[in-house]
């Protein structure tokens, strides 16, 4: 196969994949956050490979815009995400997610 | 030639690297490898000729985020718990596999050579630097993204807000 798209994009489902895969196996909450971030990743990675093989020879930003987006929503979702983890902690002196459940039915 | 060999390096170090976020058993070195598949993500972004992002990514990811993941495992960190897995891991594995299929099968049967003509973007030459075109792609008065950056500083605002009065001591 030739070098090009598909490489990066299937480079991005593998990365996908293992971040979905930890992000529902892990029992630790900043594990699960971690492979968060590895699933944001894959998908700017699968974003800066569009926007540089979609035309040929030339460079669409469109795509890096779209990434610039990404890495700034997932800052945010970072931050306001150890803080919840950092708030449960404090009031039950874990972070397992399996026993954070008194919202269960 | 030369992209193609960075490319395999670089993609074989990040997959090693995001499994061993996912499989080892110790949190902090987790992280820290972790943090060496963002700078690999990094090294990706420059194949693509998105220098820019390359040092956006360094900056944020490497440098930000890595350092607030490891804050919070220090603050954290149960050392006899650990990193394990739960209940849900073969089925986690089961779905994600999945998922992961359905992805390749997409990529591999689209003929993407077929996608041409978009005229409502920004465009340089491959191998010119990109930090100027990306500030006319955002802040361009007909195809730029003015609104969507200005929202994104007002979830910047709120996220921070939203985390102090999270981690606030109430007392």
């Amino acid at each position: 196969m030739h070098f090009g798209l598909e490489h990066y994009l299937i480079l991005s489902a593998v990365m996908f994949s293992i971040g979905l895969y930890g992000a529902l196996a892990k029992r630790n909450a900043v594990a699960i956050l971690m492979c968060i971030e590895i699933m944001l990743n894959a998908v700017n990675i699968a974003m800066v490979a569009f926007s540089r093989y979609l035309v040929p020879n030339s460079v669409l930003l469109t795509g890096q815009v779209f990434a610039i987006f990404i890495i700034t929503v997932a800052a945010a979702e970072a931050a306001v995400g150890l803080a919840i983890i950092i708030a449960i902690y404090r009031s039950r002196q874990s972070v397992d997610v399996e026993q954070a459940d008194s919202m269960k039915g | 030639m030369v992209v193609e060999v960075a490319f395999w390096i670089l993609a074989l170090i990040m997959v090693g690297a995001a499994l061993a976020v996912v499989l080892l058993r110790d949190v902090f070195r987790a992280a820290l490898l972790l943090i060496l598949c963002f700078f690999t993500i990094a090294g990706i972004y420059i194949t693509l000729n998105a220098d820019f992002l390359a040092a956006v990514q360094v900056l944020i990811y490497a440098g930000a985020i890595g350092i607030l993941l490891i804050f919070a495992i220090m603050l954290t960190r149960n050392v006899k718990e650990g990193n394990p897995f739960g209940k849900l891991k073969l089925s986690a594995l089961l779905v994600s596999l999945l998922v992961f299929a359905t992805i390749v099968g997409v990529v591999v049967s689209t003929n993407w050579a077929t996608v041409t003509g978009v005229s409502q973007a920004v465009e340089v030459p491959v191998g010119s630097a990109t930090t100027s075109a990306i500030a006319t792609a955002l802040f361009d008065q007909s195809k730029g993204f003015v609104l969507p950056f200005e929202i994104a500083s007002i979830v910047l605002l709120a996220a921070l807000i939203g985390a102090i009065v999270l981690v606030r001591d109430r007392r």
